[in-house]
């Protein structure tokens, strides 16, 4: 693992994506903090963290993590990986991790701004630190969801295209849960949409069209029958379900209220290592299909 | 060392790999031979574990490469068809990377590192990134990554294919002496290659394994050697007379061209009858323009198996019961009909 670990992270400073990453990111972090903070007088730094570096992110995150697979399939270097004593969850780890590195040190260099908030008067460090961190807990479940759909294709640009859509939508997941009406039949309209999406996917992994139905038509049923019998039970529930996906609100919760958001961090922690599980069973697949 | 077993491997529909079976012995140097497409780096590329059999097993000193991938992987390296190289890397860093993901102990790396890169004369562009070297570098530097760390086995995939023929001879000079060290399976479609380097072949068509044996073996299979000649004169019934006339001949069969007649003379197996044909010609005083004994390549073998086993199984749709019997002697000449449907080294025997 460590191997593929010094391989990768040198890669990135080998190639100008390294450089690139975290001059960008940097960059547009630090004319927040400037605007912010410097000129606007503001001592809170987690702000720039919620609101300027989790843009920036949104849009750097994918040209990191594009690479990380889809090169190693296109240049066939994988074969080298695949064909070496270490397995399949090692390599992805040591990429994984290698990507987090140059997450890591742009978020430590955005660590010595609450200093210098300090050395002028009233600054909130534990606010601030907690922040940066919950923010990189965030960056981790960007990256593990860049660096899967990097796995899916061999190609950089769809990589990227993708990893960007995806992490746009989970941006705006907030905004895009409040347009759905709170009453009880959208509600349910909703749930059967998802039960459509879902037994649209089991079909896609399974190729079995009676197992398909099965789950389906049971969830459609459950739904129907559920709504006639209890519609007061439905008033709101597509909306609260769907916010469980909200991301960004938990770095809100550290940067604007100061809380701790243990369930939060736990959240970002296990998706990403479900992404990451993922990843490995993508691998896993392309090599016995 | 390694036992392949059964080894399947479906595409969708289509069969690459047809149930594969045989077993490679340490020390010798192996040569996979098929037309392109055959089914030649499937195989390897699942003997190495890079990808996964539908059906079959693969077992390397002992461990079967699904179940301890890790410790059977430990005696492999792998060059496939086209290098793994980053481009993007020096080729000692990349070296370097190689054994440590081969994981050679941290104390003898330096010196495995040194001897890799002197074994396979990269000392000159060490320092070169990788995506600046010609070719013939590249495919060193894949061998590099294959042989670090020494492996029992090294499994190359067409090694010399792109390469110009003062390269093509290098690499196979440093194939061979790796035969010396380590266990070397080859693929190749080139089949002078096979004969130049290997031990043993194994001839690999649509993905089934349709023979095996050392290259002297595959030869004998064709059977016995024969003879042609290039003679002046008008009447080629003059020429078959003649010929027929000399002992242990047992068949003729000629070519005219500008009046001179070339003819392939098949013969009872291990007859030497180049002097007779001479004093025949001289008292007919047909004059003899050339004579060459005519050994079979590897070349003729493949055709002639590939050929063989399309119409095995052809025949066998349409006769359900057929027994095959090898009849000795039933050879086949080097001409046009060597590779023909009348060459059959087998007779059909219906029950």
């Amino acid at each position: 693992m460590l191997a593929v670990y010094k391989r990768e992270f040198r890669s990135y400073f080998q190639s100008m994506i390294g450089y690139v990453f975290l001059s960008c990111v940097l960059a547009f972090i630090g004319i927040y903090f400037l605007s912010f903070n410097l000129l606007g007088g503001y001592p809170f730094y987690s702000y720039v963290m919620a609101s300027g570096a989790s843009t920036i992110f949104m849009f750097m995150v994918p040209i990191l993590t594009m690479k990380s697979f889809a090169e190693e399939r296109k240049a066939k270097t994988d074969q080298m990986l695949l064909t070496a004593p270490v397995s399949v969850t090692q390599i992805v780890l040591g990429k994984y991790f290698s990507m987090m590195s140059i997450v890591a040190i742009a978020l430590l260099i955005c660590s010595l701004c609450p200093l210098v908030i300090a050395t002028t008067g009233n600054s909130y460090l534990a606010t601030d630190y907690a922040t940066i961190f919950a923010f990189f807990c965030m960056a981790g479940l960007y990256v593990s969801i860049g660096m899967f759909i990097s796995s899916c294709t061999e190609n950089q640009i769809i990589s990227a295209v993708l990893s960007f859509i995806v992490l746009i939508v989970l941006y705006l997941w907030d905004t895009i849960v409040g347009y759905i009406p709170e009453t009880e039949f959208a509600s349910m309209v909703g749930f059967l949409i998802l039960t459509l999406i879902l037994s649209a996917m089991i079909y896609a992994i399974s190729k079995n069209g009676l197992l398909t139905l099965i789950i389906g038509g049971a969830g459609i049923a459950v739904d129907v029958i559920w709504y006639l019998v209890q519609p007061s039970a439905f008033a709101g529930l597509i909306n609260k379900v769907l916010s469980i996906f909200s991301c960004n609100e938990i770095v809100d919760n550290f940067a604007y209220y100061s809380v701790f958001d243990f369930g939060g961090l736990f959240y970002y922690i296990s998706v990403s290592a479900l992404f990451v599980f993922l990843t490995c069973q993508m691998i896993q697949k392309r090599r016995w299909s | 060392m390694i036992e392949v077993r059964d080894l399947v491997k479906r595409y969708g529909e289509n069969l690459a790999v047809d149930h594969m079976s045989f077993t490679i012995e340490a020390g010798k140097v192996y040569g996979f031979l098929g037309p392109n497409g055959a089914g030649k780096s499937t195989t390897m590329n699942i003997m190495t574990g890079y990808l996964g059999p539908t059906e079959g097993t693969v077992c390397i000193n002992g461990h079967n490469i699904m179940d301890e991938p890790e410790t059977a992987k430990k005696s492999i390296g792998y060059l496939p068809e086209h290098p793994p190289l980053y481009m993007d890397m020096k080729v000692s860093e990349y070296i370097a990377f190689a054994a440590e993901l081969k994981h050679v102990p941290k104390a003898r790396r330096k010196e495995e590192i040194e001897r890799v890169i002197a074994r396979c004369g990269l000392d000159k562009v060490r320092g070169r990134l990788i995506g600046n070297l010609s070719k013939g570098y590249k495919q060193r530097v894949g061998l590099a990554q294959a042989i670090i760390g020494s492996p029992e086995v090294v499994i190359l995939d067409e090694p010399t294919v792109g390469l110009d023929p003062n390269q093509i001879i290098e690499i196979r000079d440093l194939i061979r002496t790796l035969g010396r060290e380590h266990t070397v399976i080859l693929s190749s479609h080139i089949l002078s290659e096979v004969q130049e380097i290997c031990d043993e072949v194994l001839i690999i068509h649509q993905g089934r394994l349709i023979a095996q044996g050392t290259p002297a073996q595959l030869e004998n299979k064709l059977g016995a050697p024969s003879l042609e000649i290039t003679v002046r004169s008008a009447s080629e019934n003059a020429v078959k007379a003649m010929l027929f006339a000399v002992d242990q001949v047992k068949d003729v069969s000629c070519t005219v061209r500008d009046g001179e007649i070339t003819a392939a003379i098949k013969t009872v197996e291990g007859a030497d009858i180049r002097e007779q044909v001479f004093n025949a010609c001289v008292q007919n005083a047909i004059p003899l323009l050339m004579m060459r004994p005519i050994e079979f390549s590897l070349e003729q073998i493949f055709l002639k198996i590939i050929r063989d086993s399309a119409q095995g199984a052809e025949k066998k749709r349409k006769i359900k019961k057929v027994i095959r019997v090898p009849v000795a002697g039933s050879a086949a000449p080097e001409t046009e009909s060597a590779v023909g449907p009348a060459a059959d080294s087998g007779t059909e025997v219906q029950e």
